[in-house]
């Protein structure tokens, strides 16, 4: 029985017998609000007007809910991706870190720490800048981590430069359905993919280090999607011993990559792969593939969707190790049937799907390697090295110029 | 206690009765929600403000098991118009109001119950038997609708706007359970997270208020009525066709499962997972306009689900619903997995149950 009567009440009770102007004073004890730092960057992005930067001092704070953000042109600054930390440890509500829905967003030298979900996502924007930026699960690889870090998605004009992003059970730095991207400068480790271009139209990525992450660098199309990709240019990046074991959730796009992935290829048009360091990469230096070895469900695809990949080149590239290890039964087995025990699958290992209606597989590779044809299609029966069909070449593709890239 | 009580009585009496006249605030937010006259706490009820119509939705958004008393009011000759698809296009002035509450028991914990009977212009909510937790508004303002959120203060005797939203943690007491959750209070920005349907304008509009949701009876005070009927009849709607859409009431074991579902599907999923809403980036749209296959979820991939997969390979696996992402979301607790994202921190377990018997029905077509 809740004793209903006290003074609080006789005033309330006084303020309504008034009748008028409802403006009541008395409001008891506030439920909600704590003086924490939280409350305070909450209120701050609330509040915020277009032009304003919200600085984070350095320190380390904790959140127990997500952020959001939707006023355009605002910055978020922090004192720098080791010295401002933002940790989500005790996240009891929001799906992210951090949620914008706005343009002309820069968030920079900050670290947001163990989101219960993505780290940082940005949900539709124009004039997106990730700058020094760290998103990281402080435990490691981990299944039960957050699926991306750094998460532009149907974004435009984007720069992502000079992040850190570690142990993404998806992938560490993700740009999705966006146009006009540049990512570069970044490093990424034990994420399940490092680095992943997905259903975008023109992205130059370059300069990046991607190393122990399942597969380091990634450019995939995906069905049923607002728009599908083109005209993603992948040079001067160092790819290297990307063989931490696959923690990606059974049933999401990358839990199909095999460990050891440098640069991998799906579905995807119009790729320029170039001038990058590859190495040591236990399955392959570089896998180009289609859906169709990813487990797809044709009826679950739109008519209109291509899955083949198709004008992809390779050239300029150095190589250097891997094939020894690949990760899975299947590859193991093909591989020590087709090379040996001691021996190690081609730089480049092919599913073998070809659109018919095209006269060639529009693969060009000007780099001296060999291209394993696993022949999925045809369920692995002719396995085989081929060098010829890829002896092509192909325009290069145009550069990404940004009006944040001075 | 007793003199106390005669005295607020007293005051109360000086009212005689007379209801309160709704203010619409075309500029500021005032701190009190008692300052908007809507809804107001009298004589140990939750009353409506004078004119003010409660409605209800045929299938409404699960939230944690609230209860939700909803309101429209606008001033005087206005109206609303009909538009058949969307949300009613409303009038500037327009307050609608939700509050969220549940039937308490003796000891404090909130209870998973039923609604006892519907609030009217003479029936208030029993505030003995209910604690009110929080009160939202959209007040349709000449540049548009401004969402406010109000908390309750411990006494009931008003709610504080809070901006940055609050957790509380309750404890729901079903039949032989208890669970303690946290009930979010959303903050400002959040409203934007299901009151913005169009990603790209993100508009912040009513989502409730549309002709398929409102189509059915309401008890009023003077008796049971079709509620776009009664709007037309008090003069907040004006003309509409005879012939409106209808979204099957999800409980209602006489409909069919589909039209269950896809209600069910309508109410809590459309508002993001709609061509142009912040979820089309996942290509899944569940809005009842739909009738692709893959975009409703069968046989297809989660794109950027991460965890939320529960490892399963479809959003819905035909007549494998413990195969299915859909349902695998539904049921999670767990904020970086579940779906909806924003709104609940417990399982609609009687949602859950109603869409897996509608993917159970399905004709296994998947490869």
């Amino acid at each position: 029985m809740r004793i209903k009567l006290s003074i609080k009440n006789l005033t309330a009770a006084l303020v309504l017998a008034s009748c008028g102007n409802n403006t009541a004073q008395n409001l008891g004890e506030n439920l909600s609000e704590n003086s924490s730092y939280q409350e305070t960057l909450l209120t701050q992005l609330i509040d915020a007007k277009p032009g304003d930067v919200i600085t984070v001092p350095a320190g380390t704070y904790n959140f127990d809910r997500g952020l959001s953000l939707t006023v355009d042109g605002v910055t978020i600054r922090g004192a720098g991706m080791d010295k401002t930390v933002l940790s989500f440890k005790g996240q009891v509500s929001g799906a992210e870190g951090l949620l914008v829905t706005a343009s002309n967003f820069t968030i920079e030298d900050i670290a947001f720490e163990d989101t219960i979900g993505d780290a940082i996502k940005v949900n539709e924007g124009d004039n997106i800048v990730f700058r020094n930026v760290r998103t990281e699960w402080t435990n490691g690889p981990d299944t039960k981590n957050g699926a991306y870090g750094l998460y532009p998605v149907q974004t435009t004009n984007v720069l992502i430069e000079g992040c850190v992003a570690i142990a993404a059970a998806d992938a560490g730095i993700y740009v999705g359905q966006s146009k006009n991207v540049i990512v570069r400068n970044n490093r990424a480790e034990y994420n399940v993919a490092g680095i992943e271009i997905e259903n975008t139209q023109g992205a130059d990525v370059y300069n990046n280090i991607a190393v122990n992450n399942t597969g380091g660098i990634l450019v995939f199309n995906m069905p049923n999607l607002t728009q599908y990709g083109g005209d993603v240019r992948v040079y001067d990046n160092e790819v290297y011993e990307n063989n931490t074991k696959n923690f990606g959730h059974k049933g999401t796009p990358v839990a199909s990559i095999p460990a050891g992935s440098g640069i991998v290829v799906n579905s995807h048009d119009k790729v320029e792969i170039f001038n990058n360091d590859i190495r040591d990469h236990k399955t392959a230096n570089v896998i180009i593939s289609s859906i169709f070895t990813s487990n797809y469900a044709e009826g679950g695809m739109e008519e209109t969707f291509d899955p083949y990949p198709e004008q992809i080149s390779l050239h300029s590239n150095r190589y250097t190790g891997g094939g020894n290890s690949p990760d899975g039964l299947d590859l193991k087995a093909l591989k020590t049937a087709m090379f040996g025990l001691k021996g190690k699958f081609p730089d480049v290992l092919w599913d073998g799907y070809i659109n018919e209606k095209l006269e060639s597989a529009q693969i060009c590779i000007q780099d001296d390697v060999e291209v394993l044809n696993a022949d999925m299609p045809g369920g692995n029966k002719n396995p085989r090295v081929e060098g010829e069909p890829f002896a092509c070449k192909l325009e290069p593709l145009p550069a990404i110029t940004l009006a944040s890239v001075e | 206690m007793r003199i106390l009580g005669c005295l607020a009585a007293l005051f109360l009496a000086t009212c005689g009765g007379q209801q309160l006249n709704p203010t619409f605030h075309a500029d500021e937010n005032p701190t009190a929600l008692s300052a908007w006259g809507v809804v107001n706490v009298k004589d140990n009820e939750l009353a409506l403000g004078k004119d003010v119509l409660p409605y209800a939705l045929n299938t409404p958004l699960f939230t944690d098991y609230a209860h939700k008393l909803r309101t429209i009011w606008m001033p005087k000759g206005m109206s609303a118009a009909y538009r058949e698809g969307d949300v009613l296009e409303f009038p500037i002035g327009t307050i609608i109001s939700k509050t969220f509450y549940y039937p308490v028991g003796s000891d404090g914990t909130v209870l998973k119950a039923k609604d006892s009977q519907p609030v009217t212009q003479n029936t208030g909510l029993n505030l003995t038997a209910h604690k009110l937790i929080e009160t939202r508004l959209l007040v349709r303002r000449e540049a548009g609708w401004e969402p406010l959120s109000y908390v309750w203060n411990a006494d009931e005797t008003d709610a504080k706007l809070t901006r940055i939203g609050a957790i509380l943690k309750l404890t729901l007491k079903d039949i032989d359970t208890e669970t303690d959750f946290n009930y979010v209070v959303p903050n400002i920005n959040q409203c934007a997270g299901c009151h913005a349907p169009n990603n790209t304008t993100r508009e912040i509009s009513p989502i409730g208020p549309k002709p398929r949701h409102l189509n059915d009876d309401y008890v009023y005070a003077g008796g049971a009525m079709n509620q776009i009927d009664k709007l037309i009849q008090i003069g907040f709607l004006g003309e509409t066709p005879k012939i409106r859409p209808r979204n099957a009431i999800w409980t209602d074991v006489s409909e069919t499962v589909e039209a269950r579902a896809r209600a069910y599907l309508d109410a809590n999923c459309t508002h993001c997972h709609n061509p142009v809403g912040p979820a089309d980036t996942s290509g899944l749209h569940l809005n009842p306009e739909n009738k692709s296959l893959p975009h409703l979820g069968i046989c297809k991939n989660a794109v950027a689900a991460g965890g939320g997969t529960g490892g399963r390979k479809y959003d819905i696996m035909p007549g494998e619903p413990e195969n299915s992402i859909m349902i695998y979301r539904m049921a999670s607790r767990d904020p970086g997995k579940m779906m909806p994202e924003l709104g609940r921190s417990l399982t609609d377990k009687e949602g859950v149950q109603l869409l897996e018997a509608w993917i159970a029905a399905m004709e296994p077509v998947c490869e």
